[in-house]
């Protein structure tokens, strides 16, 4: 009997994994398909008005560049606070679980707060609300990884930096931040690929524009939220080249996250 | 120098704090005018964008008292216009287009009670039916996430051995970062045709959305799932295999009970995440504002109203998509700092 139930739910569990990995690669190959089959040259050299979809690969690329520009620096040095100066006080322990926790905020709630406090006040929607909004996004992420990479370093490193007479700054940037150089730069590689993916918080803050526009003062193109909108148009044409976009947006999301991946597994060796 | 550099660096710190509590005062402050509406009655007023009509007297004088409301006729024509969305999406196959054409009526209908505002009708925001749907939604999800990342995590960390478990195990964590948008608009075009075949109803339904909800964050749930099952000393799984135990004893008596909070800490940030989700819920929910009859008819959820409605709304009807938002974000807070705090401590 036990025999039974034991290889009873070793079957279950085997088949669950292979329903996951079934459905999982359905969408996957679904999306390959349908992206292949929809991408051709025009579409890199065109912009939305025109079917293609040159402005808005720009476009989102620049919103999630300037949010790596905002967030990357107050991660980091907030990361470096919580590992660095705050000697394990009780405060930096409520700051990295909050941070935590704004890393599973809901996206959308992203968006409404800064369409509050910043597409309200100007009345229209700018590409500077949707950067911020993603900004948002990627600060506690980048926390955690500066948070978990500098707790690599070995304390010793510090000590021979101080031991030399170094203030402390110094001993951070040149020692300890170098040395935990490739996770950072991983971490933030994957924080990019997350937020590059993301639609909800650009839905009201960015909006989506037509047009090449690299003005960030007025509406912005935007690939996810053109996704959303293609799709639901009841144009084949359309449909497909959302289907385009969603392909190379995963294409490149799965890449930098490969890549990403290799680099820590080449760091452990 | 260096004094400066911990300052800015503990500023930094505190920029967390300040963006988190600056989020809650926000939606909050932009939420007010709804609470003083509605007040605690908008957690169970099913009714959106529909007309009343008040008392006179109560419009003009304030507007934060009861206003005594004589209802009939209106409901009766926002059923009617309900009724007709639903019968748009039953028609269409691939129910695409009419997510928007839905929504744009609602609002017209919401606008057009703003104006109307001074003259004896009242337009009612309610936010029962889209806190309903999200948490059914929810519910649904993990319904059938939790058996199956369950599953594939025992898979992966007991069953298999190494040279599967390894890249069956990268293909589950690069799937849990495909953009959500992408779960979405698969859902539409190939999963909720199919599910509407097998189950009825239409190719939107709060059943669609729960399950693609489902296999969006199964990935997630498996591979935090996965972490903590691995944690087990194998000390501890090899002596239970010398006493006798069979593998599915050991998982029972052994990891699970070792592992305890890190799973249950992993659903429920998976859970968190469902609530919250937006984009794979958007495509295939509906968007309609009835209270789901069926598991496979059309409804609404909190992130998906604020997603459709939020850039045509203004005056009362944003502030009670603020005060949704709102409800959203402290509910997801809770569910989140609950899961870190209670059952993820220990992890660093």
């Amino acid at each position: 009997m036990r025999l039974i139930i034991n290889k009873t739910v070793l079957i279950l569990s085997t088949l669950a994994a292979v329903l996951g990995i079934v459905f999982l690669f359905w969408i996957l190959l679904t999306l390959t398909i349908k992206g292949i089959s929809a991408i051709n040259l025009h579409i890199f050299t065109a912009d939305l008005v025109d079917n293609g979809l040159r402005n808005l690969i720009v476009g989102q690329f620049t919103l999630a560049l300037i949010a790596v520009v905002i967030g990357v620096p107050i991660g980091m040095v907030a990361g470096i606070y919580l590992q660095e100066y705050s000697f394990g006080n009780k405060y930096a322990e409520f700051i990295r679980n909050l941070s935590d926790v704004m890393m599973s905020a809901p996206s959308i709630v992203i968006g409404t707060f800064v369409y509050a406090i910043i597409v309200n006040p100007v009345g229209h929607v700018n590409g500077w609300a949707g950067a911020i909004a993603l900004a948002i996004m990627m600060i506690p992420i980048v926390v955690r990884t500066t948070d978990d990479m500098l707790g690599l370093v070995p304390t010793e490193l510090r000590e021979a930096g101080v031991a030399i007479g170094a203030p402390k700054y110094k001993v951070i940037f040149n020692i300890i931040i170098k040395a935990a150089k490739v996770g950072i730069m991983t971490g933030i590689l994957l924080a990019f690929a997350r937020i590059v993916g993301e639609t909800a918080p650009l839905l009201f803050t960015s909006g989506n524009s037509e047009y090449f526009t690299m003005d960030l003062n007025s509406e912005f193109p935007s690939l996810t939220v053109a996704i959303y909108n293609l799709a639901t148009m009841p144009d084949e044409k359309l449909v497909n080249l959302a289907w385009a976009g969603a392909f190379l947006l995963t294409l490149f999301v799965l890449i930098i996250n490969l890549i990403g991946r290799f680099v820590t597994k080449e760091k452990k060796r | 120098m260096e004094s400066l550099f911990k300052k800015i660096s503990s500023l930094s710190a505190t920029t967390i704090l300040l963006i988190l509590t600056s989020i809650f005062v926000v939606l909050f402050i932009y939420a007010k005018p709804a609470m003083a509406e509605y007040g605690i009655k908008f957690l169970t007023d099913p009714r959106w964008g529909v007309e009343v009509k008040v008392d006179s007297v109560n419009t003009q004088n304030n507007q934060n008292q009861t206003p005594v409301v004589t209802e009939t006729v209106n409901d009766n024509d926002n059923i009617a216009v309900d009724d007709e969305d639903v019968a748009v999406d039953d028609e269409n196959d691939f129910g695409d287009e009419n997510d928007f054409g839905d929504d744009d009526d609602e609002i017209v209908v919401s606008d057009e009670g703003n104006i109307d505002e001074n003259s004896n009708v009242k337009t009612i925001y309610g936010g029962l039916v889209p806190i309903v749907g999200t948490i059914l939604s929810t519910i649904i999800a993990m319904f059938f996430a939790v058996p199956i990342a369950m599953g594939i995590a025992i898979f992966l960390s007991e069953i298999a051995p190494e040279f599967i478990a390894k890249p069956v195990g990268i293909a589950i964590e690069l799937l849990a970062a495909i953009p959500s948008i992408i779960y979405g608009m698969w859902g539409l075009f190939y999963f909720g045709p199919i599910v509407s075949k097998v189950f009825g109803g239409g190719s939107v339904s709060l059943l669609v959305a729960g399950l693609v909800l489902a296999i969006m964050i199964v990935p997630f749930m498996a591979s935090l799932t996965r972490d903590s099952m691995n944690t087990t000393p194998a000390v501890l799984k090899e002596s239970a295999y010398a006493m006798g135990a069979t593998k599915f004893e050991v998982i029972k008596d052994v990891v699970f009970p070792y592992a305890k909070k890190g799973i249950i800490g992993s659903m429920i940030l998976a859970l968190g995440r469902a609530l919250g989700e937006t984009m794979a819920v958007a495509f295939v929910i509906g968007g309609v504002f009835t209270f789901p009859e069926k598991i496979t008819d059309p409804t609404v959820s909190i992130p998906v109203v604020l997603a459709n409605s939020f850039a045509e709304s203004q005056g009362l009807s944003l502030s009670a998509l603020f005060y949704l938002a709102l409800i959203l974000f402290v509910i997801s807070f809770f569910v989140i700092s609950f899961a870190k705090f209670y059952f993820l401590r220990d992890k660093k």
